[in-house]
Order: structure tokens, then sequence, then C-alpha cells
């Protein structure tokens, strides 16, 4: 017994207290902040940041909230998310395209304004901002989908013909009429949201999602056969046969005969 | 013990001096403050832009960028080292405070101040108990521990929190539910916890008192000759563990205040009816000689626990 005949020091008792009260308090405390700082990072699809925006975990370590970005934004685009009203993390910069999207400014004031490089200050063309991506969400109500000629998101678009084109196909409801699909090209789509503030609809058709939910990605090891083919400027596998293909008409074997294929319209060298 | 003893706190000065002189730095400071929440709130009311920003960063006319080196440091613990305009603002402040003293800022500048000083007025007028009472260092724990979580999580965490400039942005941005959190404050240091906040938890608070340790304004007990034990300074005092080394410390002591926790609001001037406090600097350690021709007897020696 090695205390035996030795008091314990009050003093040494008090501190032990004291310590494990402490950190106890710090460990309850931290918790409940590092719970916030989770939910703080839940930044809902609809919000978007200001161009030149640190990905989503680096810019809740890099913004100080000071609101210098939202001063600075000549057409009242940006605003700082407000406590228990916005979902986003309170006092940070963001927008709603669908309210007021980013005119994308030449000299992108708003990255400029930005003391920490929160909103990243090597941005120096506009053309060149991630804010998002539009994504042509509804194919059901879109009118252009449906065979009208409304263009408006494609020609609204700061990016036009680059972000935003319009892809003819067959209107098979019609039969003898056009779509004009408007195609989204992500390597040039800024996510501004002037598509998505006017889509025509009453709930756009064309919204800005975050990358992050806008995209799949293609894997490392895919390559596209064809553009091997014209890189190399020849075949990618030397010798291989190139068998007769099987195209209806005469000579081959899956025509004419009863219950056989016949095609509605007129191949080129049919029917001679 | 007098019957000064059993009269409200601050009456003897009031009488003694007027109202004005009685609350002179009580005043100054609300002007203070009042200033430091009008000079940014001039831009978005008035179109007349001297400040844009928040207390978490500001520009001042297009020129001088201030930043809150305490949240430059949490995020620099998170993760993001600052470009060269948030630094230069960060040192500037930083180097401001540590010259004048830390906690200037919690009771000239912070806009929490008011709502905790009103919290404690109507404290004292209902004369309620000083409830929970956590150990000053508190907010030292929490602090370490802001920082802690800000590196865990590559948040800024106190940001989630922080009342000071939840307020502030909420007055010149758009509030949202700050109410809520300010009446929470509120109701924490009138029933809960007497100087609760700023006194014991606020990290921020702490922050400043530790940048701002070796500040050169101080408030000198100087003529404490003349105490004559009515309280009044303990009673308003928000950190009145400070007052005692100064106050009744023995002869050839230094009368300085040189507690970090205190943060040179001036109010023990204002109530002391026979004047004992001053603010000077913290070089200042003048004594004034005793007006009582018999020596006031050296406090006991605090017996050994």
């Amino acid at each position: 017994m090695p205390f035996e005949g030795k008091p314990l020091s009050p003093q040494r008792r008090r501190f032990l207290q004291d310590a494990a009260r402490a950190s106890g308090g710090c460990v309850v405390a931290g918790s409940l902040l590092a719970w916030l700082a989770r939910d703080a990072r839940a930044l809902p699809a609809e919000a978007l940041r200001p161009p030149g925006a640190l990905p989503e975990e680096a810019f809740l370590s890099a913004c100080i909230r000071c609101g210098l970005c939202v001063r600075d934004c000549p057409y009242d685009t940006l605003k700082l998310a407000e406590l228990g009203v916005d979902a986003v993390a309170t006092g940070t910069p963001y927008f709603t395209a669908r309210d007021v999207p980013c005119e994308m400014c030449d000299d992108i004031p708003c990255a400029a304004a930005c003391p920490t490089g929160a909103l990243d200050p090597a941005l120096d063309n506009i053309d060149d901002a991630k804010m998002g991506v539009a994504v042509l969400v509804d194919q059901e109500n879109c009118l252009n989908f449906l065979g009208l000629r409304c263009d408006v998101c494609y020609r609204v678009c700061p990016v036009i013909d680059e972000a935003i084109t319009l892809e003819t196909a067959h209107n098979e409801r019609s039969g003898h009429h056009a779509l004009f699909i408007p195609t989204v090209h992500a390597d040039h789509c800024t996510g501004c949201g002037m598509c998505e503030k006017s889509c025509v609809l009453p709930e756009a058709a064309i919204k800005v999602l975050p990358a992050r939910l806008a995209r799949g990605s293609s894997a490392d090891h895919y390559r596209k056969g064809w553009e091997e083919k014209e890189a190399k400027g020849g075949p990618l596998v030397e010798g291989i046969i190139d068998l007769p293909d099987r195209l209806p008409g005469p000579g081959t074997d899956n025509l004419a005969a009863p219950g056989g294929f016949a095609p509605t319209y007129d191949l080129p060298g049919v029917g001679q | 013990m007098s019957t000064r003893t059993h009269m409200p706190v601050g009456m003897e000065a009031i009488q003694e001096k007027g109202w004005v002189r009685a609350h002179k730095y009580l005043l100054l400071r609300r002007a203070s403050q009042l200033l430091f929440l009008a000079v940014f709130l001039l831009g978005p009311w008035f179109g007349i832009w001297i400040v844009q920003g928040t207390l978490a960063g500001s520009l001042t006319l297009g020129v001088l960028p201030l930043t809150d080196p305490f949240i430059l440091l949490q995020s620099a613990i998170a993760g993001h080292w600052p470009e060269w305009t948030a630094l230069i603002g960060g040192v500037i402040v930083l180097v401001a405070y540590a010259l004048i003293g830390g906690r200037v800022y919690s009771s000239w500048v912070c806009p929490i101040n008011p709502v905790t000083d009103a919290a404690n007025w109507l404290h004292r007028r209902l004369d309620l108990p000083k409830g929970w009472q956590p150990k000053r260092s508190t907010r030292l724990w929490l602090l370490a521990t802001v920082l802690i979580v800000s590196g865990m999580t590559g948040v800024i965490a106190w940001e989630l929190v922080n009342p000071i400039t939840m307020l502030h942005r909420g007055l010149i941005f758009g509030a949202g539910f700050v109410w809520a959190m300010i009446i929470a404050i509120f109701v924490l240091d009138l029933f809960v916890s007497r100087h609760g906040w700023c006194g014991h938890i606020c990290p921020v608070g702490a922050f400043y008192g530790l940048i701002g340790a070796k500040g050169l304004l101080r408030v000198s007990a100087s003529n404490r000759a003349a105490c004559d034990d009515c309280m009044d300074c303990y009673a308003v005092c928000p950190e009145n563990q400070v007052i005692s080394p100064a106050l009744k410390g023995k002869s050839g002591s230094t009368p300085l205040i040189l507690s970090p926790d205190c943060t040179t609001c001036g109010r023990c001037i204002d109530v002391c009816a026979v004047d004992v406090f001053k603010f000077t600097h913290r070089f200042d350690d003048k004594v004034a000689a005793p007006t009582d021709p018999v020596p006031a007897p050296d406090p006991r020696a605090a017996r050994p626990i």
C-alpha cells in the first residue's frame, strides 16, 4: 500500500476533479460543435456558390462570412444565408438561380472582393467558372421536347452555342417535323443559372445543379474506340476481317420471304 | 459596514458626482458600440459606404482591410491559408488590440455587450442569485475545444454559433432567427448564470484577452487609500475577480488592474463615489498618498489552505 500513512493532497484531488470536469464539458461542447459543422456542409442543391468558390468542404474552412462579395455584386444576386431561414450554412454567400441568376461580370467583382480566397482569385475568366451545371431535368414538360420552338434557355445562355446547343432530332409525333433539343455541354456551362431563370414554365424544366448531382464520371480506363481510331488513322487491331453487313436487299437472305423483314422506307439501291 | 453598503449600487456615486459623471464611461461605451455598428450600417441603410462587410472581415473606405484574427486562426487550423488581404487585416487587428488591450473589444466594440449588460442590470435590480458559476477558465477550455473542432472538421467552428458575428451580420444583412439566440443569451445571463456568457463562456473574449494580456490601457486603483469598502465596484464589474489584487493589495504592490480578464469598461470608475479608479497606461503604477492621516492597516495575510 504505497499511500498508507501518507495523506492524499486535497489540491491534487481537486485538480483531478476539475480537469475531469473541464475535459468532460469540452467533449460535450466539442461534439455539439462538430455535429453542427457536419450539418453545415449539407448545401441544398438549389443553393449555388459564387463564381470561383472552392469546393464546399474547403469553402467552409475559408469563408469568414464577412459579406464583402455580396456588397460588390452589382446585380444583388448574392446573399448571405440567414440563421434558421435558409438551409445554407449561416452567413455564407449563395444565390438561387431561379430568383436572381449570376450575370457573369467580366471582372468577377465578388471573387476580387473576397479577402480570404474562399472565392479563388486565380479565376480570371468568368467563362471558366463552375458554379454548377445546367441539366434539362424535365423532358416531358420542356416545350422544345414537345416539338415547339421555345428556345429561351438556349437564347439567354451567355455561352450560347457552346454551353447549350440545339440538337435536331426526328419528331415521332408529327412524323415530319424536327425537335430542337436544348443540349447542355458541361465543359462550357458555368452554372450561371440564366437558363433556369428564363425558363418560361411555372417550374423550370432546366435547372442548375451542383456538379456532384449533375454529372457522372467516366472510368479512367475507358477509351472511345472511334476517337482512338481517328487518332491512330487506321484500325486499332490489324488484320480484322470486315464481314459484309447484313443489309436487306437483293442477294441477302433476310428479305422477301413471307413474314420476313420488309422496311417501310427505301434504302438506296433497293428495289431497282 | 456603513449604511451606504445597503444603498442601491451606484447611488452614492450619483449623489456625489451627478448622474452624468456617474455614468460617464458607460455612456461613452454605448456611444462607441453604436459608432462601430453605425459605420457598418450607414452603407446598407443610407448608401454611405464608409465600411463594407461585418466584424468578421471588413473593408474601410475601399483600402483598409480588417479581419477577425480569431476567425483567421480557426480557418488556418481548418486547413485554409488565407490570402494576403485577410492576413494583413488580421495582423492590423491583432496588433491594435495587443497594444490597447484585448478585451477593449469586449466592452467597447462587441454588439453582444449591451445585451449582457442589460441582463446583468436587470439581474441586479431583481436581486437574483448568481446561479451557475463555472470557472473563469471555462472560456479558455472552450477556446481550445473550438480550435480542435476546427481542425478535426475542417470548418471554422465557432462561426457556426458565434452570437457576436451573427448579431452584427444579422443587423447588416438580415437576421433570420438570430434574435432567438440573443434572447437565449439574455436569459442565460439573467436567470441561469450571472455574467455567464461574457464572463465564463465566450471564447472570443478569451481569445482577445490572451492577445491583449499586455495591453497598454489599464484601470488603476491609484487612489485606493480612499476606498471606503462600499463594494459597488465589485457589484458592477463583469470580471470582479480582477479588482482585489489592485484595490486590496498590500502597500507597495501595484494599483494597476493587470489581469487580462479586465475588459477596461470603466464601470468601476463610474460607480466609485470617492474616485479610487482611473484610466491610465500599464506603466503608471503611482499610488496616490492617503488623504487620511491615519494609514489604513495592511490587509491580513491570507490563511494558507
